[in-house]
């Protein structure tokens, strides 16, 4: 694991690492830590794509000097609470999503509710979480053109990324269907459905292009 | 019976409610949020009694107007301000008695951009997340304020003031903000780095809570792209492809594509939140808090086994 310590301020660190994976296990290091309050007081711990950002350290150098010494158990990605999102694969952008993988709607409707997902990190909006699980080839451009409004619930892809809109708002995000599971609820606790770690599924819902649930998708073959 | 309330005669331009911010949420996607001029709130709150993590209402330029119905001891800090109660003037920066159903109006800012308003008791709107605090990019916490709504109070009756009057801090006809570099600086190139430390930027009038934008020569990027996602700071200086500085401020994202030259230390953004559009912004790099770059101890290539 090639880990490398950046400065944020007079009081954080920006810790990068090799990849996702890498990242999210020391994420879990870092929890298990100061679950064990073997972790320096901290006021934030913010996973991102290659990275965990820790802010609000007394000493942020010292914590520096100490990570290369750190044993960091590799990812389990069994571990975390599991859950289920149903899911209309309906969404304006699967026909385009499709034609991307080489597959039809339906193949690629079971490709994506076949896929165990996990949420890497969040960002963008309360209770949005990048999720992971996607092979790399099925990875997708951004819209050229991000949309002035996506709709609330809608599941969209970009990148590597697979995520939820919690609320109505502009994005760039391809979509690819639509859910009515809450994700963000203010009111509720904890508010944010999905957080870190968290593993995903979607449930093709009744009306889906294509509800048949499915271990194998025949990825590559063509209508 | 008398309302512990109070009714917004009117809003201003941007009047919101305020207090110290939810932390402790980023990995959510929440930003912290709370007043921009941290240092003000909490004067606000003390001349009032109340205790710093109180609601206060943070205006923006144009002050506001209000009708407690009851009676109310009020605190007015942050930028200077006219303060009436009924139209009579009465004082800024000093504990003010509003009896029930008097108009209490802030004026204009005569310097800075953000005047707060301490009420006893606090304005008692519903925490999300353990804040009161109106969040602008997510939209967490109460409404901004609109004409015609009224928000409730808390109860009266806290510790009495701790301060009886403040004097004025003054408002800097330059913003000066002294910088950590880092975490990206290897973004951009040496010639970069010196217009960030000699550049003439101005504050640009598209600022608000999320960030102060800025106005003036572009840093010289060493390489294109974005980055994958990382977190955020409070005080990151961001640096979108036009390579003009925004610096974020408690409403940032959580986290961004775009890299961070540098990250202003959080006792030095209050001032930054009272800079006006046109205010002359100068960055003062600092060295380094910590050697970045490489993991300090050895084998930095091979840390961390796992």
């Amino acid at each position: 694991m090639t880990l490398r310590s950046l400065p944020v301020g007079d009081h954080g660190l920006l810790v990068e690492l090799g990849s996702g994976d890498e990242a999210e296990a020391l994420h879990a290091e870092l929890l298990r830590r100061a679950a064990d309050g073997r972790l320096p007081a901290v006021r934030e711990i913010v996973p991102a794509a290659r990275t965990v950002l820790l802010d609000g350290l007394a000493d942020p150098g010292g914590l520096a000097a100490e990570l290369p010494g750190w044993e960091i158990a590799p990812l389990a990605r069994g571990d975390g609470a599991t859950v289920e999102v149903p899911v209309r694969y309906d969404g304006p952008d699967l026909a385009e999503v499709a034609r991307l993988w080489g597959v039809t709607p339906e193949e690629a409707v079971r490709v994506h509710s076949g896929t165990e997902f996990r949420v890497a990190f969040c960002g963008f909006a309360p209770g949005f979480g990048y999720l992971t699980g996607l092979p790399e080839r099925f990875a997708v451009p951004r819209r050229a053109t991000p949309r002035t409004r996506v709709p609330v619930g809608s599941v969209a892809l970009a990148g590597p990324y697979t995520g939820v809109y919690p609320r109505a708002s502009p994005g760039g995000w391809q979509l690819i269907g639509t859910t009515d599971t809450v994700l963000w609820d203010a009111a509720r606790e904890p508010a944010a459905l999905l957080s870190p770690g968290t593993r995903v599924r979607f449930v093709p819902l009744d009306g889906s292009s294509n509800a048949v649930e499915g271990p194998t998708a025949r990825e590559g073959s063509r209508t | 019976m008398t309302d512990s309330a109070f009714s917004v005669e009117r809003a201003g331009a941007l009047t919101t409610v305020q207090d110290l911010g939810r932390t402790g949420h980023a990995h959510l996607g929440v930003p912290r949020s709370g007043a921009l001029d941290q240092p003000a709130h909490r004067l606000a709150n003390r001349l009032v009694g109340n205790a710093d993590d109180a609601a206060t209402l943070e205006t923006t330029l144009t002050g506001c107007a209000v009708r407690p119905r009851r009676a109310a001891t009020v605190a007015v800090t942050g930028a200077p301000c006219a303060v009436s109660v009924d139209g009579r003037p009465a004082a800024w920066g000093a504990p003010v008695r509003v009896p029930a159903g008097a108009l209490l109006e802030l004026g204009a800012a005569t310097h800075g951009v953000r005047s707060y308003l301490a009420f006893d008791g606090g304005v008692a709107a519903d925490p999300v997340l353990g804040s009161r605090a109106t969040d602008v990019l997510s939209g967490l916490g109460p409404a901004p304020l609109a004409d015609g709504a009224v928000l409730a109070l808390g109860r009266a009756g806290g510790a009495p003031p701790a301060v009886d009057v403040v004097p004025h801090r003054g408002v800097p006809r330059e913003l000066v903000l002294p910088v950590v570099l880092g975490p990206r600086d290897d973004w951009f190139t040496a010639a970069g780095l010196r217009t960030l430390a000699t550049g003439g930027f101005r504050v640009s009038a598209a600022s608000n809570r999320i960030g102060l934008r800025t106005e003036g020569p572009a840093l010289e990027r060493a390489r294109e792209g974005e980055l994958p996602s990382e977190g955020m700071a409070l005080g990151a200086i961001q640096v979108p492809p036009d390579g003009r500085p925004v610096l974020f401020l408690a409403d940032h994202p959580t986290t961004g594509g775009y890299p961070v030259v540098g990250v202003v230390p959080e006792r030095w953004l209050a001032a930054a939140a009272q800079a006006v559009p046109g205010t002359g912004v100068r960055f003062t790099p600092l060295g380094r808090v910590f050697r970045g770059r490489t993991a300090p101890a050895a084998s930095p290539e091979r840390a961390g086994r796992g």
